[in-house]
């Protein structure tokens, strides 16, 4: 850490619960945002009911709870570019990769281009990007 | 004496759903809020089971609760009705007892 550059790792958030019912949700975003600072390889990952999370359109105004989910949208400019949704999630719910919010963030290798930033996965390949993990936070 | 039962779970994430509809006595209502909601939506896993449990019991769900999700009234399965929260308060006068499952 002398120099300024420290170890990278690999932490991965893997998000599994809905929104506003818990608390979960909100926590998740508050660590994710917290760990952004120290510039780390970053991935989150949503499956089960933590797909509704990224849903577009949420309003709570009806329920008297804080809106979040406009934060999900920001997650770019916090250099987070890996946002990866279960496809099996999102099918047996009945929901598709256009009921979800399009996440973005601009390239700097590329001139700042806007981006996709969330990738909707297949079981297999999510297997596969979170055994490559090192860290692992559940919520 | 009929009885509401309510189910604030979501049935992917706890069996509160299927234990309700398991034990509940025909003719008895359920109300779906918080993250129960999931539970009214169409074309899910859960959707079938309620539409075959809908001979036996009134269904209904919580809007505010659907609309915080960013899910629409429109994914709600034909049936269920959609109620406020003062509709909420009705429905708890209108039953004798009401039974939560957590």
């Amino acid at each position: 850490m002398e120099n300024g550059e420290g170890v990278v790792k690999k932490f991965c958030y893997i998000n599994r619960k809905a929104p506003y019912g818990t608390i979960y949700a909100l926590e998740s975003l508050e660590v994710v945002l917290i760990a952004a600072a120290f510039d780390q390889d970053i991935s989150l990952v949503f499956a089960d009911d933590g797909i509704y999370q990224l849903t577009k359109g949420q309003d709570t105004d009806g329920i008297g709870m804080k809106n979040f989910s406009k934060t999900y949208t920001a997650l770019g400019d916090y250099d987070i570019k890996k946002v990866y949704v279960e496809k099996e999630s999102l099918e047996e719910r009945g929901l598709s990769a256009e009921d979800l919010q399009a996440l973005k963030y601009e390239d700097e290798d590329d001139d700042w281009a806007e981006k996709d930033s969330l990738f909707v996965v297949g079981r297999e390949e999510l297997a596969k990007i979170i055994d490559e993990q090192d860290v692992i936070l559940s919520f | 004496m009929a009885t509401l039962h309510t189910v604030n779970k979501s049935p992917f994430e706890r069996n509160a759903l299927e234990s309700c509809l398991r034990l509940a006595k025909a003719g008895s209502s359920v109300l779906l809020f918080e993250d129960g909601v999931i539970g009214a939506m169409r074309d899910t896993r859960f959707s079938e089971k309620i539409t075959q449990a809908m001979g036996d019991f009134s269904f209904y769900v919580l809007g505010p609760d659907i609309k915080a999700r960013g899910l629409s009234n429109d994914k709600v399965i034909d049936g269920i009705q959609v109620v406020d929260y003062n509709g909420f308060v009705d429905l708890t006068t209108e039953h004798d007892t009401v039974q939560s499952w957590l």
